[in-house]
């Protein structure tokens, strides 16, 4: 094995050498070899743990026992579109899929403009250190679990909490409220911690987007006289219109995608009725119930309706803003 | 730029330093509660909760998380899991992101289409559950290392746009000589890619260390609890207990005392074991993140930021 020259000598002998020869670099068999070796692991990984569950699709379509075993995936009764039948017309359908677009439509609603506003206001900080120590400190959050954050929480919001008992000292209550136990709190306590956990760190990639924006531009548009404020408002929210519209389609495309881990640690028995989304309603069918089949339906609409609202908000904002994902 | 010296632009200053300031205390305010309230004495807390500083300075809770051979053991699983997993899985990733990168691959086109279904198909969780029955993972510690083994294709995404900032002679250069793509990608790509590997990093071994789902979905036994977990399920019985008590609200006699048996009266409580435990468990990756934080936005920095 020859050991790396430096790049100006290498240079010259890589162009002599094209001259030399009608070969071209790299498409021989031994690269491609290496290449195909290196790709292998995550080549094989992916069929199996991503490809192959795609066959488990089948369940939905048809009577699936899970006493039949994985054969029966196969060879169980085709029932067409039972399943999904019975799915739309159960009772608890609708109010599980109005607490998933409702936890995560307001949520995006709530967090993408404080996001926004956090990262504009960050982005005026003129002493870097300062920024630093706030960019460090509002990060925490996200490096907790939502077991840890979520259960902070319930421990603050508890009857005998700090948040009730703040309140009752203050006068603003009479008794303790029952933010995890009334469902009618659910909803709040799930978007405002959401939006705590993630805010700082939902503002590094407006920060990055915005460190992008030419700085002749700020400084062309003072010398015509525009304040901060008209800054902001007209150079740099324009400058980070892209990676605002990406956000916005991750937002829009992710809206039945609830947030598992977060719901599932908040849900209690008491609070069911605002706390049942999709995917804690799969996980309960399916791994609780045992009803394979349903769940995989479930999962399956959902997917297809995810993916609709992908490609759609996509479009959309490929016509109006000029940019999307692809 | 212009300075800050008329009123309106030092209002705004200070204004914003003001906001700032008051988002620093309430994301770091519950976190702080936690570690006085599970420093502070068990019994004392049921008078009222701790503000500012343990009324009754004890160690007590923390002795008794850190004694606790259930927990330690949890927390034995959990750092394995995260080495293992994340030590595997940025190899694999920017491997195969390396040899993705490569211009002279052949049948690109298959790599990048199997990578998008996989990043926008899937399954989902029954038919994994039924996979992971089927391939005698369910119940072993298995089922937390090998289907967690590649990154996904999003971070291959990252890995190549951050690939493309390396001279394109580097590359050529090394194979004129004859080195092999394992050489140049061990000596040459990976030493020039540490920002965007340590970003990775801690972003893997973070999500290992908080992931609680797999323990959820495919286990049973004891033994294979995560840190997280546990202490959910700590969490869960405890509030049980609680809500219980806040529907009968004293009436219920029974209720009243089982609430009181686990409240406990001395240094040690149900409560303080509890946030002793979640501080704890989070410790590891709150000492971690700052140090990798200068790389992080190399690390989330997507194609599509950078166009």
């Amino acid at each position: 094995m020859a050991t790396i020259e430096p790049i100006t000598s290498a240079k010259k002998k890589n162009k002599a050498s094209r001259k030399q020869k009608s070969f071209r670099l790299g498409y021989d068999f031994r690269t491609q070899l290496e290449l195909k070796t290196m790709l292998l692991p995550a080549v094989f990984l992916i069929f199996l743990f991503d490809f192959t569950p795609l066959f488990g699709l089948l369940m939905a379509f048809k009577d699936f026992e899970p006493v039949m075993g994985i054969k029966g995936i196969f060879t169980a009764d085709w029932n067409g579109m039972a399943h999904f039948k019975r799915l739309f017309t159960n009772f608890q359908f609708w109010p599980m899929i109005r607490n998933t677009l409702g936890i995560n439509l307001l949520g995006a609603a709530v967090s993408i403009p404080c996001t926004l506003l956090f990262a504009l206001l960050l982005n005026e900080i003129r002493n870097s250190r300062f920024k630093a120590v706030v960019q460090t400190v509002t990060y925490l959050p996200h490096f907790l679990s939502w077991v840890i954050f979520g259960g902070l929480f319930i421990t603050l919001l508890n009857s005998d909490g700090i948040v009730n008992y703040v309140l009752l000292q203050l006068g603003f209550i009479d008794s303790p409220l029952q933010f995890l136990a009334d469902p009618k709190y659910f909803w709040g306590v799930a978007i405002a911690t959401g939006l705590l956990k993630d805010l700082g760190w939902g503002a590094i990639l407006y920060l990055a987007a915005m460190a992008g924006v030419d700085q002749s531009l700020h400084e062309a548009a003072a010398i015509d006289g525009a304040g901060r404020f008209k800054r902001m408002l007209h150079v740099t929210i324009p400058g980070i219109l892209p990676t605002l519209m990406v956000l916005i389609i991750f937002a829009v495309s992710g809206m039945l995608n609830n947030n598992f881990t977060q719901i599932y640690v908040l849900q209690n028995t008491l609070n069911l009725p605002a706390s049942q989304v999709i995917d804690t309603y799969v996980y309960q069918t399916g791994l609780l119930n045992f009803q394979f089949s349903s769940a995989t339906a479930i999962g399956l609409t959902k997917s297809v309706f995810a993916l609709v609202l992908l490609v759609g908000s996509n479009w959309i904002s490929n016509k109006i803003t000029k940019t999307g994902l692809f | 730029m212009v300075g800050g010296n008329h009123a309106g632009e030092r209002l705004f200053n200070g204004l914003t330093i003001a906001i700032m300031i008051l988002l620093m205390i309430m994301t770091v305010y519950p976190f702080w509660f936690s570690v006085i309230s599970s420093f502070n004495s068990g019994g004392d807390l049921l008078r009222g909760p701790v503000f500012l500083w343990p009324r009754e300075f004890t160690f007590a809770s923390w002795k008794a998380v850190l004694s606790d051979q259930g927990i330690l053991y949890a927390a034995w699983i959990t750092a394995s899991r995260t080495v293992i997993v994340t030590a595997v899985s940025i190899l694999y990733t920017s491997m195969f992101a390396y040899a993705f990168s490569r211009p002279y691959l052949r049948r690109k086109a298959f790599y990048i289409t199997i990578g998008f279904i996989s990043m926008y198909f899937s399954g989902g969780l029954i038919p994994s559950y039924m996979l992971m029955n089927w391939l005698g993972l369910y119940d072993s510690y298995w089922v937390y290392i090998l289907p967690a083994l590649f990154g996904g294709f999003w971070n291959v995404i990252i890995f190549n746009a951050n690939y493309k900032g390396i001279p394109e002679a580097l590359f050529e250069s090394a194979k004129m000589d004859g080195a092999s793509e394992y050489r140049i990608f061990f000596q040459i790509v990976l030493p020039l890619s540490k920002p965007v590997l340590a970003a990775l990093s801690v972003f893997t071994a973070v999500n290992i260390w908080n992931d609680y789902g797999a323990t959820l979905y495919y286990t049973q036994s004891t033994d294979l609890q995560t840190l997280q977990y546990l202490i959910l399920r700590l969490i869960q019985s405890n509030r049980a207990v609680e809500n219980m008590m806040s529907m009968n609200n004293g009436t219920n006699l029974a209720v009243a005392n089982l609430l009181n048996n686990t409240g406990g009266v001395g240094n040690v409580t149900a409560r303080t074991i509890e946030l002793a435990a979640m501080v704890i468990a989070s410790l590891p990756m709150i000492i971690l993140y700052p140090f990798a934080q200068k790389f992080f936005v190399k690390g989330v920095l997507l194609g599509s930021v950078k166009g």
